[in-house]
């Protein structure tokens, strides 16, 4: 295998650009969030099948499941994947605009990233209080 | 530049990846894909939010509901598996170590696709 040409020659030379003296802009931040979240959706993708299979054992099974996912940080985790998949949705439609050619005007960037970032905060939150305050399962 | 080799002929060597846009597209079409199936899942989500544990079971039971949820473990798990391989690509640059999580990101995908699937049909057929 040939080198890896990106590993760097010892030098003295100063480096340029100094990636990590830059301010970070907002669309960074939503950057790395959206691979953040993938992610974490990946490994969420256990927990959807745990619970599958929890409920195909039927009523024991699904009690099994809830006695781990009604804890506190059972709560926090699938609060984080709630959040997650709204964010990820929102900033992956937004990818989908980019790969047809709209919205790379800097200042809308920049405006819909903190709509992003901040909307999806308040839709997971708002479909928590759904739930909590009984909204939610109208499956029954 | 003096090339004998036409644009098609090169576009067909498809570059590095030797996979041309192939991997780029399928990621494409599996988000597509992914926007209403979401809004499905949040939907059963919220739905099935404090219902005690016959609900669930018997949602799933429904023929569209569990093509549905099918859908959605499929299409998720294919577009996560393109994405993460991006992820691997991006970080990881010694081919051992590459190989080694590649592979293992695929094997895990297909467990996981195939447990989800099992599931949902054991739950469908009763
Ligand atoms: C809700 C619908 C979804 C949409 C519209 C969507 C859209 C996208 C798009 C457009 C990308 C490519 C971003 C880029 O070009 O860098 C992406 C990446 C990714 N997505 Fe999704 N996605 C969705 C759901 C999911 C789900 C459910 C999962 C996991 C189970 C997931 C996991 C990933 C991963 C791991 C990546 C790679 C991240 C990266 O390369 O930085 N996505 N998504």
């Amino acid at each position: 295998m040939a080198d890896n040409p990106q590993k760097p020659v010892a030098s003295t030379r100063p480096l340029s650009p100094h990636l990590t003296i830059y301010r970070w802009p907002v669309t960074m931040a939503t950057s790395i969030t959206h691979r953040a979240t993938g992610v974490g959706l990946s490994v969420g993708a256990v927990i959807l099948a745990w619970w599958l299979v929890s409920i195909s054992n039927g009523p024991e099974g699904w009690q099994s499941f809830h006695a781990l996912s009604d804890t506190p940080i059972g709560l926090l985790v699938v609060f984080g994947l709630t959040w997650s998949l709204v964010y990820h949705f929102l900033n992956g439609i937004r990818h989908l605009a980019w790969d047809l050619g709209y919205g790379f005007e800097k200042n809308l960037a920049e405006r819909n990233s903190m709509m992003i970032l901040v909307g999806s905060v308040v839709i997971a939150v708002a479909l928590f209080a759904l739930a909590w305050t009984g909204h939610g399962g109208y499956l029954r | 530049m003096n090339s004998a080799e036409t644009p098609l002929h090169k576009v067909r060597g498809m570059g590095s990846a030797h996979s041309g846009t192939g991997h780029f597209w399928h990621e494409r079409v599996t988000s597509v894909a992914l926007i209403p199936l979401s809004l499905w899942f949040g939907y059963a989500m919220l739905g099935l939010a404090g219902t005690s544990e016959v609900t669930a079971l018997q949602f799933l039971t429904h023929p569209w509901n569990a093509i549905l949820m099918g859908a959605f473990v499929v299409f998720s798990l294919w577009h996560a598996y393109l994405g993460l391989q991006v992820v691997v690509d991006d970080y990881i640059h010694t081919a051992g170590s590459k190989i080694f999580l590649m592979l293992t990101i695929r094997f895990s995908v297909i467990a996981v696709t195939a447990t989800c699937l099992f599931a949902i049909v054991r739950i469908a057929i009763g």
